[in-house]
């Protein structure tokens, strides 16, 4: 196990120092002048925009770039924004993220008293009409695009009926289409899974064995199937949850709800590179943490995982 | 011919030939015909369990519809698609139009027709991409394992743990939005799930007797890779594939919807739910087409990837 862990760190860490490599240099080959960007229409000389890179250390090579930013951010210095002056991006974000948490944790939440259930059941009865319906909605769900159902959800419920307001986040109203469109994607996704998982316990030998020795099909359920199943679900989950967060983006600029997904799109739009840099930086590292994670809870839990890899 | 339609014989029957291939030089006429035979009941295997699946025999006849619609948009297409008419300004459905005006009076129904071509050209051109790519580097990082397949994984890795879409946001802001530079985008980060399974195939078809043969008789890894191990390891691929290629046609949209993705005045299912939501207050019909649009279309390739599914992976015959 202990061999384990180490390999899975190391892997960890190559992967981490990956990410940032390839984040800086995307970051780097942006188009455009940042300095010239930041003084936006005003008149300056050569000299002055020379002053600017100078200040934000634009004129620097690449290794000493990016050797400042890696050892700023491990500090946990992200910088200030470069398009609003005087902005520690660190607040930024951690506002942002606190608006995002909300809506994904409620989302998240959500998703999993619906889909573990309806997958489940859905197993149990396989090729009944609860089967083919849970399955005829998860396929419809994955394969429509969540902003659109966004999109026609306010067209009903804010524009006709007027019942919800179409964006913002000053009341519990507001969170209600948010969360709804956010929940569909993930819905369809984890019942899809948690009934395929289900099958698979179903024609284990032990559930057999339970079952010819007479136990009752609800004690089964509980006591073999159920718990099984959970296994390959919250390996899945965790996967998942670490990405709910970038799933975000669409949605919250359809309903304009002051998260991440909005902060990273407007950073984009205006070219703010620290904010994009800072944000991808995070979410990704929240990723390779969370597989780490996960890798290291499933190994804990089914020792063939660590004997194999 | 008579043992082809059990299908075990036959897979076996298949690898001895690669075997035979591998080992001598020139196929006699006899074993071309054979081979000819073999694949066709292959195919024919194939394609009846396909059919089977019924769901999938839909989405693959919308897709057929699709394709021509794509291709003959100029003769189907009742408007020009660009064809912009300030007297139609956002009127809704009607004889003339079927699918109403936009907000610049433009038909909708003809950008819809229009708006097929991008999403086919950037799904399958970026799974053809992303295919080639992940194969090459999957049987790569299998093949030869140690140190090239560390680090290969490594990268496979990394690619797999950035968020999607944030990530070809940024790149498409540094590459400049436009048609080629989405399909090229998006064929480059998303080949990690192929690259993935290849790799565990490879692994697996490497201690293989025919591979060994080969190796044996002096043929160069590159060839051993190109004609042994691919084709084998090729049936999960195009199973991936054409499950992908509708969560691709999902991410163009909304690449194209952020503004990223294809640019106006194109005509794109994303850029016309951009302007539906502008005017979402005033002309909400204009956002219902695209959307039905793009979630059809995936529907389809998700459904034609089901029935592959069913139809190539032995392991769940029904």
């Amino acid at each position: 196990m202990a061999s384990y862990i180490i390999k899975r760190l190391i892997q960890g860490v190559i992967v981490l120092f990956l990410v940032t490599l390839l984040t800086f240099f995307v970051m780097y080959f942006m188009p455009g002048d940042p300095a010239r960007q930041m003084v936006g229409q005003a008149y300056v000389t050569e000299e002055q925009l020379d002053a600017i890179r100078d200040r934000w250390h634009l004129n620097d090579p690449w290794y000493t770039r990016y050797w400042t930013w890696v050892s700023n951010v491990v500090q946990g210095d992200f910088g200030t924004s470069m398009m609003r002056p005087g902005v520690e991006i660190t607040d930024m974000i951690g506002q942002a993220a606190g608006m995002t948490l909300r809506l994904t944790a409620i989302s998240f939440t959500l998703s999993l008293l619906i889909a573990l259930p309806v997958g489940v059941l859905a197993a149990v009865k396989r090729y009944s009409w609860f089967d083919y319906l849970s399955m005829l909605g998860s396929t419809v769900g994955v394969a429509v695009p969540n902003y659109w159902i966004g999109l026609m959800a306010i067209i009903l419920f804010s524009v006709k009926l007027g019942w919800l307001p179409p964006y913002g986040s000053g009341s519990w109203k507001a969170y209600i289409l948010p969360v709804i469109v956010l929940s569909i994607d993930e819905i369809a996704g984890l019942a899809r899974i948690t009934r395929g998982a289900t099958i698979e316990v179903l024609s284990q030998d032990y559930v057999t064995t339970a079952r010819a020795k007479g136990l009752k099909n609800g004690a089964i359920l509980w006591r073999h199937v159920v718990r099984n199943t959970l296994l390959p679900v919250i390996t899945i989950i965790g996967y998942r949850a670490a990405f709910i967060l970038s799933g975000t983006i669409v949605v919250e600029t359809v309903f304009a709800w002051p998260g991440m997904g909005r902060l990273f799109y407007q950073a984009i739009t205006s070219q703010d590179l620290q904010v994009v840099q800072a944000i991808v930086l995070l979410l990704t590292t929240l990723v390779v943490v969370a597989n780490i994670i996960t890798d290291l809870t499933y190994a804990f839990i089914d020792p063939r995982v660590r004997i194999t890899k | 011919m008579s043992e082809s339609t059990s299908p075990l014989p036959a897979e076996r029957r298949r690898e001895t030939m690669n075997d035979a291939t591998a080992a001598a030089e020139a196929l006699t006429e006899d074993r071309v015909s054979l081979a000819a035979i073999e694949r066709d009941s292959t195919r024919n295997r194939v394609w009846k369990r396909f059919a089977r699946y019924r769901p999938g025999v839909v989405g693959l006849i919308f897709l057929g519809v699709l394709v021509i619609c794509a291709l003959a948009a100029p003769f189907i297409a009742p408007y020009d698609p660009d064809a912009v008419n300030p007297r139609l300004r956002g009127h809704g459905p009607s004889a003339a139009h079927w699918l109403g005006n936009d907000d610049i009076g433009r038909d909708i129904l003809s950008r819809i027709i229009f708006g097929a071509r991008v999403a086919l050209i950037v799904g399958i051109g970026a799974t053809l991409i992303a295919v080639t790519i992940g194969v090459t580097i999957g049987a790569t990082a299998g093949y030869f394992g140690g140190k090239v397949d560390f680090w290969l994984s490594r990268v496979i890795d990394t690619l797999m743990a950035f968020p999607l879409l944030a990530l070809l946001m940024t790149l498409s802001t540094v590459f400049g939005p436009s048609l080629r530079n989405v399909v090229i985008v998006i064929g480059c980060t998303v080949w990690a799930s192929y690259a993935r399974v290849v790799r565990a195939e490879v692994l697996s078809l490497r201690e293989t007797d025919y591979v060994l043969a080969a190796r044996s008789v002096g043929v160069t890894n590159r060839s051993i890779i190109a004609r042994h191990i691919v084709p084998n390891a090729i049936g999960p691929v195009i199973i991936i594939a054409s499950l992908s290629i509708g969560g691709i046609i999902i991410l163009e949209s909304a690449l194209s919807f952020l503004g990223l993705g294809i640019q106006r005045p194109t005509a794109s299912w994303g850029t016309m739910l951009s302007d539906g939501r502008e005017f979402i207050r005033n002309y909400p019909h204009i956002a219902i087409a695209p959307g039905l649009a793009i979630a059809f279309t995936v529907l389809a390739f998700n459904l034609v990837g089901d029935g592959l599914r069913d139809a190539l992976d032995p392991r769940d015959r029904r």
